[in-house]
């Protein structure tokens, strides 16, 4: 896979004076998380977690506060230095970065949201959307125009001058969106974004953002508590529990597969109207079956929404295509049994 | 009387501890001398310069830039109470011994900073080195001021350099805490921060350590220069000049007059050294000092008159 732009391969972290005997003895005895904490006095942050982002996508994470999520994504700029495991972004090995090259892949080629917005209080809103920028060496003038037009994209233009403790939380957020933009870095790592936001700024910053990342070919970490935001957002969803990935998968094989009771309470109560297609839920016709069947027709890959609009307009059997040839039928039972769940 | 034994073992033969203090110091002044005067040459330029200016400045001129620093960095209330502070020093009769004792305070302060604040960073990022540095800063601290002066007279002899020497000695602990202290307040995820959009290790010092400690920093300075102050009246029994000196001639002689007089020069010495440290320890927002005091008065003059609406004064600024 060249194409993969960050490539994590069974990444441990564990948090301790012992991690290297801690992580030993996981790998050879397979203790627990709390086995170790209990033995060994380290704390499981990463556990043997493996995944590829290609170029473009936007790769959410989920799980429960204290899973890992945070830990996880800090590996990918070498925040942290993982006790065992290879991290590549760019094709290069991050972990045998020297200073200098460390340096420019963090001010150049990674952007960073974090969680707590960490903005720098001793500097004004554009100083700290031109961080980066300013520790590379860029003049004064330069990334202030650049940091300008990125606060613009963020509608905080004429913010520019107030420091930190005069915004609020949902405008620091932004402030924080914009400065890990600023050096336009191929990769963005953001760790709940957009969590304290009002739905209706949330929604539209989710909305600029994917077509951002859709327009500039972004390649996204993205880490939320927000299943929705995961469906809306993500070409793939990965959850985790106690450091590890317990599924990786599309926002439907998550909600419609989901591999186990953990999961399947992540997932409960999510609409899947706009997440489930017709393909899924549909009573494969036989080879040679007759396609003479009347009534409505669907594509495939139609969305249960789209059914439900045309089974209010029609009675009797939908018809399923794949765009030439009918491949299936979807009736009233089926319908209703798809929506439930 | 005392008998050698179980019950007093004390009677029985002491530590030879002063002795081998003797012996230590004695061996240490014999040996290196030359390395001690080499200390010394340094602090005597730089408290020469300081005595010269001082000294040469007249009275008026050096009042009109603390009303005006003060003013700029606190506001006009202070740089009233400061001006009139100093001029009632100088009807008192002291002004010459205030510049020295100021020249050698701020002789003082200048090496602990040099000295304190490279180590506070130091120790805060070692903490092997603090480990070891805690201890020394406590013992320093509570020493007895008039214990330092034996040595550093076998030293370094009397007069001036010597009192400036054993000042840093004595002041030079708070500096050191509080800039340790204020490194390892800088917030972690700032840190973090700034690693994370490719600082190096100098720029994370200069750009957000630094300017983050600074107030704590400055409490430090603060600290150190109230030291500073009250060895100085110490040490003027190893022959240092100034205000400290009237004082002890004051006790000496028990001249009321003359120890009263020193006195009230050292209190109002303190008042303003403190006063304008305190004010530069706040935390302030860059760029806001440019449009208050005198430099806003100033800039704001020029923006009226540019403007052409001459007219208009600017009031804004005299209020700060
Ligand atoms: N520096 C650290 N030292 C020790 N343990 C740590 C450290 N950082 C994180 N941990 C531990 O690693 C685990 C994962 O933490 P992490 O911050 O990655 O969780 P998270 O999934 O981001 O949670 P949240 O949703 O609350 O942000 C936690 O158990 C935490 O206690
Ligand atoms: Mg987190």
């Amino acid at each position: 896979m060249t194409d993969a732009v960050i490539e994590c391969r069974n990444v441990w972290k564990i948090f301790g004076d012992k991690s290297k005997e801690a992580h030993s003895a996981v790998t050879e005895r397979g203790l627990s998380k709390k086995e170790i904490l209990e033995q060994y006095r380290c704390v499981v942050g990463v556990a043997d977690v493996s995944f590829t982002v290609g170029k473009g996508e936007i790769f959410c994470i989920m799980g429960l506060s204290g899973s890992g999520k945070s830990t996880l994504v800090r590996h990918i700029n070498r925040l942290v230095e993982p006790t065992a495991g290879v991290i590549r972004v760019a094709n290069q090995d991050v972990n045998a970065l020297e200073g200098p090259q460390l340096r420019q892949l963090r001010s150049q080629s990674v952007g960073m949201v974090f969680q707590n917005m960490a903005l720098l209080p001793h500097r004004t809103v554009i100083d700290n959307v031109a961080l980066s920028l300013e520790l590379r060496g860029m003049t004064r003038a330069d990334r202030h125009d650049i940091a300008l037009e990125k606060l613009r994209l963020v509608s905080l233009d004429g913010w520019g001058d107030r420091y930190p403790d005069e915004l609020s939380g949902g405008m620091k957020q932004r402030v924080g969106l914009a400065r890990a933009m600023a050096a336009d870095p191929e990769i963005l790592l953001m760790d709940e974004p957009f969590s304290a936001l009002d739905p209706l700024i949330r929604r539209q910053l989710q909305e600029q953002f994917l077509d951002l990342s859709k327009v500039l070919n972004k390649t996204t970490v993205f880490i939320t508590h927000d299943l929705d935001e995961a469906i809306r957002l993500g070409t793939h969803i990965a959850i985790m529990k106690d450091g590890r990935f317990v599924q990786v998968g599309t926002a439907e094989q998550i909600v419609t597969e989901p591999v186990d009771d953990y999961v399947a309470d992540f997932v409960k109560g999510i609409s899947r109207l706009e997440l489930v297609s017709a393909g899924k839920v549909m009573q494969p016709l036989a080879d040679g079956q007759s396609s003479a069947l009347f009534g409505p027709s669907v594509l495939a890959t139609d969305k249960l929404s789209k059914l439900l609009q045309v089974a209010k307009e029609h009675d009797g059997v939908i018809t399923v295509s794949d765009g030439k040839r009918p491949v299936g039928v979807i009736s009233r039972y089926d319908l209703l049994n798809a929506v439930s769940g | 009387m005392a008998e050698c034994g179980y019950l007093d073992p004390f009677a029985c033969g002491k530590l030879p501890l002063a002795d081998w203090m003797t012996d230590g110091l004695r061996w240490a002044v014999d040996n290196y001398r030359p390395f001690f005067q080499a200390v010394k040459a340094p602090v005597d330029s730089m408290l020469l310069s300081f005595t010269a200016a001082l000294g040469a400045v007249p009275p008026m001129v050096v009042i009109l830039v603390v009303a005006l620093v003060s003013w700029q960095i606190a506001g006009v209330r202070l740089a009233l109470g400061l001006t009139a502070i100093l001029l009632f020093v100088g009807f008192i009769g002291v002004w010459p011994e205030t510049m020295l004792t100021l020249a050698i305070v701020l002789t003082s302060l200048l090496f602990s900073l040099a000295l304190g604040i490279p180590l506070g960073i130091w120790a805060s990022r070692s903490e092997t080195l603090y480990a070891v540095l805690r201890p020394l800063l406590d013992g320093m601290q509570t020493i007895p001021a008039f214990v330092y002066l034996v040595p550093v007279v076998m030293l370094f002899g009397i007069g001036n350099v010597p009192g400036v020497i054993v000042t840093v000695i004595f002041a030079v602990a708070p500096v050191i805490r509080l800039t340790y202290l204020g490194m390892k307040q800088v917030p972690g995820d700032v840190i973090e921060a700034m690693r994370a959009f490719g600082a190096t290790e100098s720029q994370l010092l200069w750009k957000a350590q630094l300017p983050l400690a600074m107030p704590t920093i400055m409490a430090g300075v603060n600290q150190t220069l109230m030291m500073s102050l009250s060895m100085v009246v110490i040490a003027s029994m190893i022959a240092v000049g100034g205000l400290g000196q009237m004082v002890l001639r004051g006790i000496g002689r028990l001249d009321i007059g003359i120890a009263t007089v020193g006195g009230v020069g050292i209190v109002a010495l303190a008042i303003v050294l403190d006063r304008l440290t305190q004010a530069l320890a706040k935390p302030r927002k860059k760029g806001e000092w440019l449009s208050r005091g005198p430099i806003g008065l100033v800039r704001s003059v020029a923006r009226t008159s540019r403007t052409d609406s001459a007219q208009q004064l600017p009031s804004s600024a005299i209020k700060n």
